[in-house]
C-alpha cells in the first residue's frame, strides 16, 4: 500500500507491504543510512528516529503506522545548533568509538534538548536509557551531552 | 535482516466504531495499539496471524480525564503521556512511578496502557498499581459495554477476559484521598528492564492502625496477583515495622514464581518479601508515617 509521510521536511510516498518495518523503508528504499540496524527488537536504540518530534525505534514500527506523520532522522537535524554541539562534544569527550550507536544517541539527546528536559545527570541517563553503547561505558556520552547542553544554552 | 515478519492483511480503524466493525467481522486477527510488543511478537513468531487491525489512530481513546472522584485513562494513551501527566502525578502517583520505570523513552512514546494490559504479560508493570487502586476496565463491543475489575481481567499469560469481538476502551481509577501508595520494581539492571518482580502497595491508616491494605505483585505468578493473606494479616493491626515484616512473609502464600531467564523462583520469592516490606514502608511514608 502507499504510505505518505514527511521525511526530514520533505513529502515522500513509498509503496510498502504491511509487514515492512520503518527501518527497512528508511535504509533500503529511501537511502537513510544514519538509522542503524542493531538488535531489530526494540532493545538497542541504534535505529532511533524522531516521530512527530519524539524518539522512537524504527525497527518495531510498521511503515504503515507512520502514514501521514513526520519522521526526522539524523540527516534532517544535522545542521541544527543542538546537533552541531552534540557532535563536537562527543568528539571532544571521546564519546565515539566504533560509532555504530552514535546516531541513535545524538537523535535521542537532540529530542531531550528540544523538549526542554532539565539537564541533570539523572535526567540525561533516563532519557538515554533506551540507547546501548558497547564501547564507551556511557560516562563519556553523558559528559558529552551535558557539555553540549551547556554550550547551546 | 535477522527477522522477517510473515505477511498479513492490514486494516486501519480511525474511529472506535470502525474498529468494532473490524474486530466483529474478522477472524484470526491481532489488534495493534502501539505495536511495541506485537511487532516483535510477529517477528519472533509468537503469533502468526492473517490480519492485523491497527487501532493506533483512534484519537477518541487517547485521553486522561479527571472526574474528581475518579480518573479515566483512554486505552490508547501512551505510556509517556501517563508518566508526564500532572493529573496522574497528583491523583495516582503510584501509576506514574510504575510507568516511568517501564521500557525506554522510545518505547513509552509509542506503547499504550491498553496494549500493556491486553498483551497480558505476567510482567505487565501497569498491573500492580492498577490492582491496588481497584481500577475497573471498560470493555466495549458492538453489543454494548461492560466493566471488569482489573483483578478479574487477567486469566493467564497472554490471556484476558476480553472476548474476541471486544476492545478495551478505558481504565477507570477511583480516587481515594488519604491513601498512600508506592511501587517498587526489581529488574536485572536499573533501567530499561523487565521486572524480576514488581510490587505495588496501598495503605490507609486510621488511629495508627491499618484501615486498608492492598498488595499486588507481578512476574511471580501466571498473572499479576493480589497478596490477600498478607493484606488480611495487616488489616486492623497497629502500624509497626514488626507487623509489616511479618505480613510481607505471607506474600509467599499468594505467589507461585517460576525460574526463567530473568531469575530463579527462589530469588523471586525472597525478593517478593523484601520488596513488599519496603513498598509498605514507602507507602506509609507517603502519608507522613515513619516506622
Amino acid at each position: 500500500m502507499k504510505v505518505s509521510f514527511k521525511l526530514n521536511g520533505e513529502d515522500v510516498t513509498v509503496d510498502v507491504e504491511p509487514n515492512e518495518i520503518l527501518l527497512d523503508t528508511l535504509r533500503l528504499k529511501l537511502g537513510i543510512k544514519s538509522v542503524k540496524r542493531g538488535c531489530e527488537r526494540a532493545e538497542c536504540g541504534a535505529c532511533t528516529v524522531l516521530l512527530n518530534g519524539s524518539p522512537v525505534y524504527s525497527c518495531t514500527l510498521l511503515t504503515v503506522q507512520i502514514d501521514g506523520k513526520e519522521v526526522r532522522t539524523l540527516e534532517g537535524i544535522q545542521d541544527t545548533p543542538e546537533v552541531k554541539a552534540l557532535v563536537s562534544k562527543f568528539v571532544e569527550a571521546g564519546a565515539v568509538q566504533c560509532g555504530f550507536c552514535t546516531p541513535g544517541f545524538i537523535v535521542t539527546a537532540y529530542a531531550m534538548i528540544k523538549k526542554g528536559v532539565e539537564p541533570t545527570s539523572e535526567n540525561i541517563k533516563k532519557a538515554l536509557e533506551g540507547n546501548i553503547c558497547r564501547c564507551t561505558g556511557y560516562k563519556k556520552i553523558i559528559d558529552a551531552v551535558t557539555k553540549a547542553i551547556e554550550s547551546v544554552k | 535482516m535477522f527477522y522477517r515478519i510473515p505477511k498479513f492483511n492490514y486494516y486501519r480503524a480511525s474511529t472506535l466504531d470502525e474498529a468494532l466493525d473490524l474486530v466483529s467481522s474478522l477472524n484470526d486477527f491481532k489488534v495493534l495499539a502501539g505495536g511495541t510488543d506485537l511487532v516483535i511478537d510477529l517477528k519472533v513468531r509468537r503469533y502468526t496471524v492473517k490480519n492485523v487491525v491497527d487501532i493506533s489512530r483512534i484519537k477518541e481513546l487517547d485521553y486522561i480525564a479527571d472526574d474528581g472522584d475518579r480518573v479515566r485513562i483512554g486505552a490508547l494513551t501512551k505510556l509517556q503521556s501517563i508518566a508526564d501527566s500532572p493529573i496522574i502525578r497528583e491523583k495516582v502517583p503510584v501509576l506514574a512511578d510504575a510507568v516511568r520505570e517501564m521500557a525506554s523513552w522510545q518505547i513509552r512514546n509509542i506503547a499504550t496502557i491498553g496494549g500493556n494490559l491486553c498483551n497480558a504479560s505476567p510482567a505487565a508493570d501497569t498491573a500492580p498499581p492498577l490492582y491496588v487502586l481497584n481500577a475497573t476496565l471498560r470493555l466495549v463491543s458492538k453489543e454494548g459495554e461492560r466493566e471488569v475489575p482489573i483483578a478479574e481481567f487477567f486469566l493467564g499469560p497472554r490471556k484476558t477476559a476480553l472476548r474476541s469481538k471486544e476492545l478495551l476502551k478505558e481504565i477507570v481509577i477511583p480516587h481515594e484521598p488519604g491513601c498512600g501508595a508506592s511501587f517498587l520494581k526489581l529488574g536485572r539492571r536499573n533501567s530499561f528492564t523487565l521486572s524480576v518482580v514488581a510490587v505495588a502497595t496501598l495503605v490507609k491508616v486510621v488511629e495508627n492502625k491499618f484501615a486498608d491494605v492492598r498488595i499486588a505483585l507481578n512476574s511471580v505468578a501466571p498473572t499479576p496477583v493480589r497478596a490477600r493473606k498478607a493484606e488480611e494479616y495487616l488489616k486492623g493491626k497497629e502500624v509497626s515495622l514488626d507487623n509489616i515484616t511479618e505480613a510481607a512473609k505471607l506474600v509467599l502464600h499468594d505467589i507461585s514464581p517460576i525460574s526463567d531467564v530473568r531469575a530463579s523462583a527462589e530469588y523471586r520469592k525472597d525478593m517478593s518479601v523484601v520488596l513488599t516490606r519496603d513498598s509498605l514502608i514507602k507507602s506509609l511514608e507517603r502519608i507522613g508515617i515513619k516506622v
